[in-house]
């Protein structure tokens, strides 16, 4: 990204550790989110993105380590820094029985919101919501995606430089989801940093950058492109063959093939150099009586980079331990 | 594919609830040894059609055959056939995993002669066999999906109903648990799996698109891409937003959305829109580092497919 990115880190983290007793949530931790950056945290539930999160909006305390979050020690001054950030929860919070301006009533209340500014940070958060025309529906009536926008509306009332989202897209539609990431992108825009967590693999398509988070270690971090193009340590390959199961056993056997797996009707291969193996796995099959339908390059998929990249991680712990 | 009749047919089936209707006319059917996904948002209708179909919640129309068994006339002739995973499956987490297999092997009679030899089976396909004396309440969500299927195949059902069973799931278990698919249906079981993830969709032999209870789509995921209205651009640049804005408006151009390191679009001809776009890019001083036609996403597909059926919530 740019140079201002690395010049004013709008999120510091360094060397976090989180431990609840003998478990250890987040095991240092340490990553910078730079000024109108997306950053994406990606991993299975379970693996510590929102311990994370809550550490450095201050509402837990790390064990070891620090937050900077807008330049402020998150564990010194907590109040501060909760000025400064907008923080939207997976649940959405917000009061289900009241209608959508109530809701940000309530929330510039919280927030703090000048009351002369009020009626036009609402009409703002409103109009981004495409929320217009049903200011005055009852939360519970509104479908998912239009909730999920309402909640970013309450958490950006008070234009918070920096917002963290957590699992803001989980169980909305994917129309939604686009719709949603695309005012994130028209945040980050207006130079508003974002730390936003997903369960959803394909959606690090969206960040800037993506952190792999597994079992409370930040596994991989980079652009999108740089994950893809380096992580898999290797080249990957769609084959289509009439007897798959036959075919899957030779190619596990076959040279320069790192790994085999099902697909579906076809077969994923991934192998140490693709123009080499598309031109010498044809006849190595065809020897062998099972020459494939279709061979070719492919794209790999975000999970087919993130499972590499868990692999390769649980193999150095087996290793240390 | 197979001229024989397919395994599960389901008919014009509809399901309402106090206020809204959560299944509407849907129709479909499955051949034998296939994978078939029900693919759709939350909200879709997914988790009603598996119930009727497992047979535990019966239609307000339709007909559900399942394995030559009226399953709405006689649901539970069909149980013998049908193994249903919900998506809360019943583990007791204070039983150990070996006791947890027992108490559904003893559920569905199956000959205690057969039931080591199975579970030991079972266990190994899915990578648990050193974990037979663990309480379920201490495996991760991953193995704990495991565990439960395979207490779902204990007395090898033909037909196997799988509700989301990788929701949440972290990316290593989902692949184990695709693995043992791929094995069930290489024994000839045919499976039925819904998910939430469009990406699983590409997984399946078949899949049904489902949305507001109703069959978008139902083909190949090959054929289902070939069905994308359009073809998909994948702009790379810097400059997202002032790439697409810079392309606001083309005739032909629609779906733009923001990525990480570029925009996607769909345009209704790739020859033609091609110098169209690279010239708006150029004209207003966009830099960018390539345009070029992408593979669309299942995902993809379905939002454009939506695009066609209705406005999305």
């Amino acid at each position: 990204m740019n140079g201002s990115q690395n010049a004013e880190p709008q999120i510091v983290a360094e060397d976090l550790v989180k431990r609840f007793g003998s478990f250890v949530a987040v095991d240092h931790v340490s990553f910078r989110v730079g000024r109108g950056e997306i950053l994406g945290f990606l991993g299975p539930n379970g693996a510590g993105k929102s311990t994370i999160i809550r550490i450095l909006c201050g509402l837990l305390r790390p064990s070891a380590g620090r937050a900077l979050v807008a330049g402020i020690d998150v564990a010194r001054d907590p109040e501060r820094v909760r000025e400064r950030i907008g923080y939207m929860s997976q649940k959405f919070s917000l009061y289900r029985d009241l209608n959508v301006e109530e809701n940000l009533k309530f929330f510039g209340g919280i927030y703090r919101v000048p009351r002369a500014e009020l009626a036009e940070r609402m009409r703002f958060a409103i109009d981004m919501a495409g929320l217009g025309g049903r200011e005055h529906a009852l939360v519970s009536n509104l479908a998912g995606g239009w909730q999920q926008r309402l909640a970013l509306g309450c958490a950006v009332l008070h234009r918070p430089p920096i917002l963290f989202l957590d699992e803001p897209t989980s169980g909305v539609e994917p129309a939604s989801r686009r719709r949603f990431w695309d005012l994130i992108h028209a945040l980050a825009a207006d130079g508003v940093s974002i730390l936003v967590s997903t369960h959803y693999m394909d959606e690090a398509e969206y960040c800037h950058r993506a952190a792999l988070i597994n079992r409370g270690r930040l596994i991989a971090i980079g652009s999108p492109e740089e994950l893809k193009s380096t992580a898999l340590g290797g080249d990957l390959l769609l084959l289509e063959c009439d007897a798959l199961g036959a075919t899957l056993a030779v190619l596990q056997q076959a040279p320069g093939v790192i790994d085999c797996s099902v697909f579906g009707d076809s077969l994923h291969v991934l192998v140490d150099n693709a123009e080499r193996s598309l031109r010498e796995l044809p006849d190595y099959l065809a020897q062998k009586n099972l020459p494939p339908t279709r061979l070719a390059r492919i794209h790999p998929s975000f999970e087919d980079v993130f499972v590499q990249l868990i692999a390769v991680d649980s193999a150095e712990r087996r290793a240390a331990a | 594919m197979n001229a024989a009749t397919p395994i599960v047919a389901a008919e014009a089936l509809t399901k309402r609830f106090a206020e809204s209707v959560a299944v509407n006319g849907l129709t479909f059917s499955v051949d034998r040894g296939e994978i078939f996904g029900l693919v759709g948002p939350d909200g879709a209708g997914k988790t009603t059609t598996m119930r009727m179909l497992a047979g535990v919640l019966s239609p307000d129309a339709g007909s559900i055959v399942v394995d030559s068994v009226d399953v709405v006339a006689d649901p539970e002739a069909a149980k013998q056939h049908i193994s249903y995973m919900p998506q809360r499956f019943g583990l007791y987490e204070d039983l150990t995993v070996d006791e947890n297999i027992r108490f559904y092997a003893d559920l569905f009679e199956v000959p205690s002669v057969l039931r080591e030899e199975r579970a030991a089976r079972l266990l190994a396909a899915s990578g648990m066999s050193q974990f037979r004396a663990r309480l379920a309440g201490q495996l991760s969500g991953g193995m704990k999906q495991k565990l439960g299927l395979t207490c779902a195949l204990v007395h090898t059902p033909r037909v196997v109903l799988l509700d989301e069973p990788t929701t949440g799931v972290d990316p290593v278990s989902r692949r184990d648990f695709w693995r043992i698919l791929y094995g069930l249906r290489d024994e000839g079981v045919t499976i039925l799996i819904s998910t939430a993830y469009l990406d699983e969709a590409e997984r399946c032999n078949r899949l049904a698109l489902l949305h507001g209870g109703r069959v978008l789509y139902c083909d190949t995921p090959v054929a289902l891409k070939r069905h994308m209205p359009g073809a998909l651009i994948v702009i790379t640049s810097s400059a997202g937003r002032k790439a697409r804005a810079a392309i606001a408006g083309i005739a032909g151009v629609s779906n733009v959305i923001l990525v990480g390191d570029g925009i996607h679009a769909v345009v209704n001809d790739a020859r033609l829109r091609i110098p169209e776009l690279r010239q708006a890019l150029e004209t207003n001083d966009v830099p960018f580092s390539g345009i070029a036609v992408g593979e669309p996403s299942i995902e993809d597909v379905f939002v454009a497919l939506l695009g066609n059926a209705g406005a999305p919530r």
